[in-house]
């Protein structure tokens, strides 16, 4: 339940991010729009709602929205992993992205920075800002902003 | 923009605000001095403050409307057009603060026109001289006792200026001894703004270094000082955010307060039981406190009518008297925001179209001038505001014909509905039967919107009216919308708050107490005294499984006159819970209003009972989305009419009445032939027949049956040998035909009957080949059918329910967007591409531009030609497939391929 916080940040072309993963896959997420790492527990499943948001949950007297990361991505539910949230906020709104585990914070430069691959699937490439490359594993760098739009992304997911 | 200039901008736009109610009760309470000297004060304080900015523009126009005034003062008469003008000179400083508010610095551009317009007003008597004399004299002759006044307010008003211009409350004092030097800012601020009160130029304002000789004169009415300083200490002016935030700290202390009561419930000797009374009673008063800081007297939002009617009255030449009673009547202020503009809105419309002309009063009877009363009061947890004027009443007769015109109820229905019921069709959208739109209504918002805004405050409206006598509009608003009791209660796995206010009663039901559901048709009613009252379950309306639940407890909930019964599995206990707002991402679902935090931590939904009775109402008028829900393994329609005929070999067959446009027994030897094709002339056109079925020969001597289909102006006559009845049953077709002229069999009173494919007949082709069609498999899809002709609407929806659909329809492309928001459960979409205004393509265009889920809905596209630009224009838009509009069995092909999107959308609301 402790922030994440960020520690001596330096001057210069390094960022920092949380480190999540989903399957097998490394994702990023920009440590400044982070605001919270904890266990989602209590989830009120909200009927009717698109597929991509797990529930409603108390967050020390807030009420969160939580979104699964899997179902954002398309990937098939998994199971008995031990999840984990990270608490984003927009627009005065606070969401819990739910993940199947989170990292650690990496410090990372400029220099391992590459495009998007222009042959990943559309929704991925919807959601990613890049991807880093680091010792033997990728680094899916996600959209936050892009993650808590649902609108314009989904045309084909359901029309299959 | 400063703080500073901030504060001015507020605290100038209240005042303006103030000035123009009070100079319409000042024109007609001329003689009111009171009323003058408050207006006075008012505009003289904005003026001061200008000058102190440095704001030359407010100024100048300020003064100038002020010199007016001290005309009235001084005993000019008061006449309308002044009035007027005052009220325009007004306007313009709205607009220039506006402008101020928006760039930081007043807009270029002078204001001669109204200047010297108010010069003129105020020069135009004989008493000109006058005026110099009065106001020069001021400051130097105390002993009169009128004149003593003015210095006394003027620098009181300067007082203030400078009191909000010293940075800290510790400079106050200052500004009544001149002496020290490190305030000497504010002081010296104080007596420039007195200047412009001398009949010195504007000018000089600016560069008035201050004479400090004046402020003495400040001093000088004591009398004044102390009522205006007292009531000045016992206000301080807050910014709402941090109000807010407050409310909601407090909010937070609540729920932990309620989650601490629920802990030491468990533990019953615990030493801090004393101690959390004591926090509890202190939080039950803290909450209080802050409720109370956010409420506001109704007049605040009442405070521009008086102004908007007194223009309407001058605009549309009608004499209008506005009462406003229990203007002191409080509530939420959030409440009060939402609820601002509808009520304008409705005073705008009750003068507009409410009242008649003074002609039409005088002809019927009635005093000249319309009154148009608005009353506030409060009634339990509620507040009640009444809008009623004494104009001619709505006209009931115009409403229903524009009802059916506009398709929103049939002919039947509408004569079947009380007049209570009918006055509500003005609250639909788009709804006017004004015969002309006027300048006054008709400018954005309308009653729809009216009706929306009071909605999403859990309030609702009703409408009393009378011909000739007047129309009552009745607004019932929560006082608050931040804390409300609920009931918990539990819906399968989950528990969900059902705000108090709209809920009746309790009633346990059980399969075998007396008190039990029943069904019509598989629509669940309970018998509650004397009265049937429709049941919703909320599991069915969550789309969940509620087969089986005929034990738990039916919530009788009232929204507006819809009484309505909720099932839910267990009722827990009621809470006062703090409505949080849902989501964003969940905004679109109708059947939730928000969401909170009970005492044990857990979130819950909080039910919205207004959606609830709208999609109750939906189930009632044709969809049947919620009874539908109930019986997984048929068709769950509500009952349709359907014409049953002998069609060939003592054949009964059946086709929706809806469908029919006449029935007919003509002259058999009128029938003609031309091209081997029987023809008809009926009502000036030749009319083909077809015969409902091959063994059914055209008769050639006596009378011959026809059942005639029109839609637009291409008519059909199907030949049937007899007609046989009209029965209302539950279209429940059984086998799919293997035939396309059949849509399937259906017992109808106790016989099997065919229930013919009116698609079939109607491209006048005898294609009677037998197309495979496949028995349906049911589904659990809602389809929504949109198509602007009721003609083919009725015609799809059984092709579409035998197809194992549940089926809604829209007759155009914005009420099935509307239906798309409200309704989830739409799982795929066929629409008609090419209708007038929005077209299928617009509509398409618009679904997959929307949330995630329209976005991502299948369409199948129905269209009269198939060309090259539509085929490319519906791949741009995503569209599953194109249909010919007459092509029944294509269609069920088009959708049997789309088969698996629906059992992704099941599996991913499941998961």
């Amino acid at each position: 339940m402790q922030a994440a916080n960020s520690n001596a940040t330096e001057a210069g072309a390094t960022q920092d991010f949380v480190t999540v993963f989903v399957g097998d896959t490394m994702f990023g997420l920009a440590i400044d729009r982070v605001h919270d790492v904890f266990i989602p527990a209590g989830v009120t499943p909200v009927p009717l709602s698109p597929p991509e948001i797990v529930g409603l949950l108390n967050l020390r007297g807030r009420v969160v929205t939580a979104i699964c990361l899997r179902r954002r991505l398309g990937l098939p539910a998994a199971e008995g992993s031990a999840r984990m949230a990270i608490g984003l906020e927009q627009g005065g709104e606070t969401f819990a992205l739910v993940v199947d585990g989170v990292g650690e914070v990496l410090k990372l430069g400029t220099e391992t920075h590459e495009p998007v691959p222009i042959n990943l699937d559309a929704r991925w490439r919807d959601l990613a800002l890049g991807v880093h490359r680091l010792d033997g594993r990728l680094l899916v760098i996600l959209d936050v902003n892009a993650l808590l739009v649902f609108a314009s992304d989904r045309a084909g997911a359901t029309a299959a | 923009m400063d703080d500073l200039l901030r504060e001015f901008l507020t605290e100038s736009g209240e005042h303006l605000d103030t000035v123009d109610t009070e100079l319409v009760r000042f024109e007609q309470d001329p003689n009111n001095e009171t009323i003058l000297r408050n207006i006075f004060r008012l505009v003289h304080t904005i003026k001061g403050t200008c000058g102190f900015l440095g704001l030359p523009r407010l100024e100048a126009l300020a003064h100038a409307a002020e010199t007016l005034m001290g005309r009235f003062r001084d005993g000019l008469a008061v006449t309308s057009p002044a009035v007027s003008l005052i009220l325009a000179t007004l306007d313009r400083l709205k607009l220039i603060l506006a402008d101020l508010e928006a760039t930081g610095t007043e807009p270029a551009g002078a204001d001669t026109d109204l200047i010297e317009a108010l010069e003129r007003m105020s020069l135009g008597t004989p008493e000109v001289e006058a005026v110099p004399e009065v106001k020069a004299p001021e400051p130097k002759l105390p002993e009169i006792v009128v004149r003593e006044c003015k210095p006394g307010e003027v620098s009181l008003d300067d007082l203030e200026a400078a009191f909000l211009a010293a940075p800290g409350p510790d400079d106050a004092p200052a500004a009544w001894m001149p002496e020290p030097a490190p305030v000497a800012a504010p002081v010296a601020a104080a007596p420039v703004v007195l200047a412009p009160v001398a009949p010195a130029p504007v000018a000089q304002v600016q560069e008035a270094p201050a004479p400090a000789v004046k402020a003495p004169a400040s001093s000088d009415a004591p009398a004044e000082a102390p009522e205006g300083g007292m009531a000045k200490m016992q206000t301080i002016r807050v910014n709402v955010d941090t109000l807010e935030h407050l409310m909601t700290m407090v909010s937070e202390l609540v729920l932990t307060r309620n989650q601490l009561l629920e802990i030491a419930r468990k533990h019953e000797d615990s030493s801090y039981k004393v101690p959390l009374q004591r926090l509890s009673h202190v939080t039950a008063e803290l909450q209080e406190g802050v409720m109370k800081t956010r409420m506001q007297p109704i007049g605040n939002a009442w405070q521009k009518l008086p102004r908007v009617v007194r223009d309407l009255s001058s605009e549309l030449g009608k004499q209008i008297d506005l009462v406003m009673l229990g203007a002191e009547t409080e509530l939420d202020r959030q409440v009060l925001e939402v609820i601002k503009d509808p009520l304008t809105h409705m005073v705008r419309n009750s003068a507009d179209h409410g009242l008649e002309s003074t002609m039409q009063r005088i002809a019927a009877g009635k005093p000249a001038r319309g009154s148009i009363r608005l009353s506030a009061y409060h009634e339990g947890g509620t507040i009640t505001i009444e809008i009623a004027d004494d104009g001619k009443g709505l006209d009931l007769l115009a409403i229903r014909k524009k009802a059916v015109e506009r398709g929103i109820a049939t002919q039947v229905d509408v004569e079947r509905m009380t007049d209570a019921q009918v006055a509500k069709f003005i609250f639909d959208a788009g709804f006017s039967t004004a015969a002309a739109v006027t300048s006054v209504s008709g400018r954005g918002v309308g009653m729809d919107v009216v009706k929306t805004n009071i909605e999403t405050i859990g309030g609702v409206i009703d409408i009393a009216t009378q011909k000739g006598v007047g129309t009552t509009f009745t607004i019932k608003i929560p006082l608050t919308l931040a804390i409300v009791a609920a009931l918990i209660v539990r819906a399968g796995e989950s528990r969900f708050a059902v705000p108090q206010l709209a809920v009746l009663e309790l009633v346990r039901v059980d399969a075998t107490a007396p008190q039990r559901i029943e069904r019509i048709n598989d629509a669940p009613v309970l018998r509650l005294r004397e009265r049937l009252l429709p049941i919703v379950t909320l599991k069915g309306l969550l789309g969940q499984d509620d087969t089986g639940t005929e034990t738990g407890f039916v919530v009788v909930a009232q929204v507006g006159r819809q009484r309505f019964g909720i099932l839910v599995d267990e009722v827990f206990h009621t809470e006062e819970i703090v409505v949080k707002p849902m989501s964003t991402k969940l905004r679109h679902i109708p059947l939730f209003a928000g969401n909170t935090i009970l005492g044990d931590g857990a979130v819950v939904l909080i039910v919205d009972p207004n959606g609830i009775a709208r999609q109750v109402s939906q189930g009632a008028q044709g969809g049947g989305p919620i009874e539908a829900e109930s019986e997984s393994g048929e068709l769950g329609d509500p009952k349709t009419t359907l014409l049953v005929f002998k069609g060939g070999a003592g054949s009964f067959k059946a086709v929706p009445l809806s469908l029919v446009t006449r029935l007919e027994e003509i002259d058999a030897a009128k029938v003609e032939w031309l091209g081997g094709r029987p023809l008809i002339q009926y009502r000036g056109r030749l009319m083909p027949l077809v015969p409902a079925d091959e063994a059914i020969a055209i008769r050639t001597e006596g009378t011959q049956a026809l059942v005639v289909f029109s839609d637009g102006d291409r008519a059909m006559g199907l030949v049937v040998d007899e007609i046989v009845d009209i029965v209302e049953e539950r279209l429940d077709i059984e086998i799919a035909a293997e035939r396309s002229d059949l849509i399937g069999s259906a017992v109808l009173r106790g016989r099997a009957t065919d229930i013919i494919n009116i698609a079939h007949f109607l491209p006048l082709a005898y294609d009677d080949w037998a197309r495979g069609t496949k028995a349906a498999s049911v589904k659990t899809t809602t389809l929504l059918l949109v198509d602007d002709s009721a003609f083919f609407r009725d015609m799809l929806s059984p092709v579409l329910k035998a197809a194992g659909y549940r089926v809604v329809t829209a007759p155009g492309a914005e009420e099935a967007l509307a239906m798309l928001q409200a309704d989830p459960r739409i799982g795929v979409v066929v629409t008609d591409l090419e209708m007038p205004g929005r077209n299928g393509f617009d509509l398409v265009g618009a679904m997959r531009g929307g949330d995630a889920r329209t976005a991502g809905l299948p369409v199948i596209g129905l269209t009269g030609t198939i060309g090259a630009e539509a085929v490319e224009r519906a791949r741009t838009l995503a569209i599953s497939d194109l249909v010919a509009k007459f092509d029944r069995s294509g269609l069920v092909a088009a959708l049997a391929e789309l088969d698996a999107p629906p059992a992704v959308a099941a599996h991913a609301r499941a998961a």
